[in-house]
């Protein structure tokens, strides 16, 4: 056995053993200053899901508008309503729901540590973050922005009206806010792992939210000196991004695109991380390639550096530059692709449960592959210039962050749920809320693809009377995703308050988070766990192939 | 902080989730390299503006560097320069236990980096006299192309290293004053050497600063 130490106190006497972290420390201030990172990893979640609501409302309002190709909202108001829908999603939702969420209160667990290698500086994150969100808001109260969320100049330097100051100086915030989380948790990796526990024996989530944390200490502040120059450029002009004053505008779309582009892996490795956690405990398999997996998450992490121009294929760039963006670009599916066959070869024969999470595994990686294919036919130039800005973007990329990096999400919080609440929903009410969210999606994206290679071009209001068929169906499709997730809330609300008492370990995970007490208590565990096993190696296995296990 | 034994008791700097003070000074160093390789991509995007813009206008950044002090500039890199031997000096001053040498080099590297903006503001003032200032308020005269670009480089680049340099005094103090009040020893010393790790950056950062603004060729 792995963990001798801690399976003696806390299977035998789970009653009478510590309080767990939950119970630890009554009131709102012992939530808001607490260093204790399961904690702070649950405020995440609900400040994360809260953005994600509000998003989500934005997307409702989106869609409702679409379904007549004229329209009923001002032009001004619309494009107001996608910018803020973008922005929330991507800057305080999508960046920091799991890493910061989910990632913050496994991540330590599955090291077998105590906490993260620096606990004040990641409650320090988690305030800077409410303060970053804080001025999005502000800017939402006085005017909102209408420049979408790339705030591409020299329209948002010199054009747009509203609160573009405040909200830049919410993102350039909010980005320190995930450069802390990202150094926390390289330093945590590297320096706290438990005794025994190789970088092999790592669970393949960590490796993700490793390469993930590379993206945001090394990507992030170029988006922090970008959206600096753009409030100087705004409010005192001083003409680096101006063409007027012989600045150059180009210049800001490659800045923007060097951070924004990574971070779109910074969105989805995660996601990937989770999906690796998730086919393998519930398909009672060890996971296939494993080394491959973990590489293929630093590829990525790597790679995705040098593929930004691949925004900008029609945006003035070298020819030269653009192949060698395309080509790059294409060279990033090869790792996705490795990923996603491992994946599978990882279910092949093994013993499939029809859990919840699994049922995210299926519907992430389902929409992901359409997500991850369509984004071969943007790379490639000459496509690129006939879908550039059409829906057929939208849908792609909405097929990756809400197709993946949501899904996991989703997936992974219904995985580790009973071990942060110490409750079990309904399974089948959550396989149905599984089956709406791929159901709801795919007609509502589906649909997007077909107009995007129609011609219709995105972040308009009104559209050609010949486009609303489609419109009509991505809006009742978005109603149906819009039913799934209001009943994923209301039955993860109910199993807190009626939900069974969680088992101690419900999937029959080795990974190290199992070890612990369900909900863990406040050091986590009792002593210094020693690894002495591969994360993936469970029981059975070794039962039935003994000789496999040791070759 | 009598005893000297990893296991046995908890020295009373070792915070709670650590099992060592090694393991606490690695991950302490550890996560401030990483911080400094984020600061070195923070300046990198103005590093790259000016490179782009001293490609597009070449004569632009030649005439107008010619209104830069090259004995402030220069002087001002002695002292930066200066100032980081001072606080490699307290560093080392904190690794043999020299609580007084340690307290005399902090207070010197300050007072360097004092030096360094009271020179500064006499720079950025004689700029402002003559109207050389960035983007729309520029008002100079006697530069021939864009000069308003390059002094909205050479403020924001300049502004932000010493918006770095003020940081840098603030937590040089803090150090001070823990210093005094006896933190550190030959057994803890690293957020000394933090601090010093991130006070040679912002003097590297100047050092890459002082040639490609003052000494445009």
């Amino acid at each position: 056995m792995s963990t001798e130490v801690i399976t003696d106190s806390t299977v035998d006497a789970p009653g009478h053993a510590e309080e767990n972290y939950l119970q630890s420390g009554k009131g709102v201030l012992s939530w808001l200053f607490t260093l204790d990172h399961k904690r702070i990893g649950l405020m995440y979640l609900v400040s994360v899901l809260s953005f994600f609501l509000v998003g989500g409302l934005l997307a409702m309002v989106i869609r409702i508008e679409l379904l007549t190709p004229e329209g009923n909202l001002a032009p001004e108001v619309y494009n107001r309503i996608f910018t803020l829908h973008g922005a929330a999603m991507i800057f305080v939702f999508l960046v920091p729901a799991i890493p910061a969420s989910l990632g913050n209160f496994i991540l330590p667990l599955m090291l077998g540590a105590k906490d993260v290698a620096f606990p004040r500086l990641n409650l320090l994150s988690f305030h800077i973050y409410l303060f970053g969100a804080l001025f999005l808001v502000y800017a939402i109260l006085t005017g909102g922005i209408d420049t979408g969320w790339t705030f591409y100049t020299p329209y948002s330097s010199s054009f747009a009206s509203g609160s573009v100051i405040a909200a830049l100086f919410g993102v350039f915030i909010l980005g320190f806010s995930s450069i802390l989380t990202g150094l926390n948790f390289i330093v945590t990796i590297h320096k706290m792992r438990a005794p025994g526990q190789t970088w092999y024996q790592m669970p393949l989530f960590l490796w993700a939210i490793y390469a993930t944390s590379l993206i945001q200490v090394l990507a992030t502040p170029v988006i922090a000196i970008t959206v600096f120059l753009l409030m100087i450029e705004r409010s005192l002009g001083i003409g680096i991004f101006d063409p007027a004053m012989g600045g150059d505008p180009v210049l800001f779309q490659h800045f923007f695109w060097f951070y924004s582009h990574p971070v779109v892996y910074l969105m989805v490795l995660p996601g990937f991380g989770v999906i690796s956690e998730l086919v393998a405990v519930h398909s009672r398999k060890n996971i296939f390639g494993y080394k491959a997996i973990a590489f293929s998450s630093v590829a990525i992490s790597g790679i995705g550096f040098l593929i930004w121009g691949h925004h900008m294929f029609v945006s003035g760039q070298s020819e030269f530059a653009g192949i060698l963006f395309s080509f790059l670009t294409f060279a990033v599916a090869i790792p996705t692709a490795i990923k996603v066959f491992s994946w599978v070869a990882t279910m092949y024969k093994g013993s499939i449960a029809y859990t919840t999470p699994m049922c995210y595994v299926f519907t992430f990686l389902f929409l992901f592959a359409i997500g991850g294919l369509t984004g071969l036919f943007l790379a490639t130039i000459a496509v690129d210039v006939h879908l550039h800005d059409t829906y057929f973007v939208v849908a792609h990329f909405h097929y990756v962050m809400v197709g993946g990096t949501l899904t996991a999400f989703l997936g992974g919080l219904h995985h580790w749920w009973p071990k942060m609440t110490g409750k079990m929903y309904n399974n089948k009410l959550g396989n149905l809320g599984a089956f709406l969210v791929f159901l709801g999606f795919n007609v509502t994206f589906m649909a997007q693809f077909v107009l995007g290679t129609r011609g219709m071009p995105r972040r308009y209001h009104t559209y050609l009377p010949e486009f609303q068929f489609w419109h009509v169906i991505s809006t009742i499709g978005s109603f149906i995703l819009a039913i799934a997730f209001f009943l994923i809330l209301g039955y993860l609300m109910h199993s807190i308050f009626r939900g069974k008492k969680a088992p101690h370990n419900p999937w029959g995970g080795v990974s190290l988070e199992w070890e612990t007490a369900t909900p863990p208590i406040t050091h986590n565990f009792h002593g210094q766990p020693i690894v002495t096993r591969g994360p993936y190696e469970f029981p059975e296995i070794e039962d039935v192939e003994p000789a496999k296990a040791h070759a | 902080m009598s005893t000297t034994a990893e296991h046995a008791e908890h020295p009373k700097f070792l915070a709670h989730h650590f099992y060592t003070p090694g393991q606490q000074a690695d991950s302490a160093k550890l996560g401030m390299w990483l911080f400094l390789g984020q600061e070195l991509l923070f300046f990198s995007g103005l590093f790259l503006a000016y490179a782009t813009y001293r490609f597009f206008y070449p004569d632009t950044f030649l005439e107008a560097h010619h209104h830069l002090s090259v004995p402030m500039g220069g002087f001002n890199t002695v002292v930066l320069i200066t100032s980081s031997l001072t606080m490699a000096l307290a560093v080392r001053a904190a690794q043999t236990s020299n609580q007084k040498k340690l307290i005399w080099n902090l207070v010197a590297t300050i007072a360097f980096a004092c030096v360094f903006l009271v020179v500064k503001y006499f720079e950025y003032s004689a700029k402002f006299h003559h109207g050389f200032l960035p983007g729309k308020f520029y008002t100079g005269h006697g530069i021939e192309g864009l000069p308003h670009l390059f002094f909205g480089i050479y403020f924001v680049m300049t502004g932000l290293h010493g918006l770095h340099v003020i940081a840098g005094i603030g937590v040089l103090i803090w150090i001070l004053m823990r210093s005094k009040r006896g933190d550190f020893s030959a057994e803890y010393f690293t957020p000394v050497e933090n601090v010093g790790l991130y006070w040679h950056l912002v003097d590297l950062i100047w050092i890459f600063l002082f040639p490609l603004l003052y000494l445009v060729k």
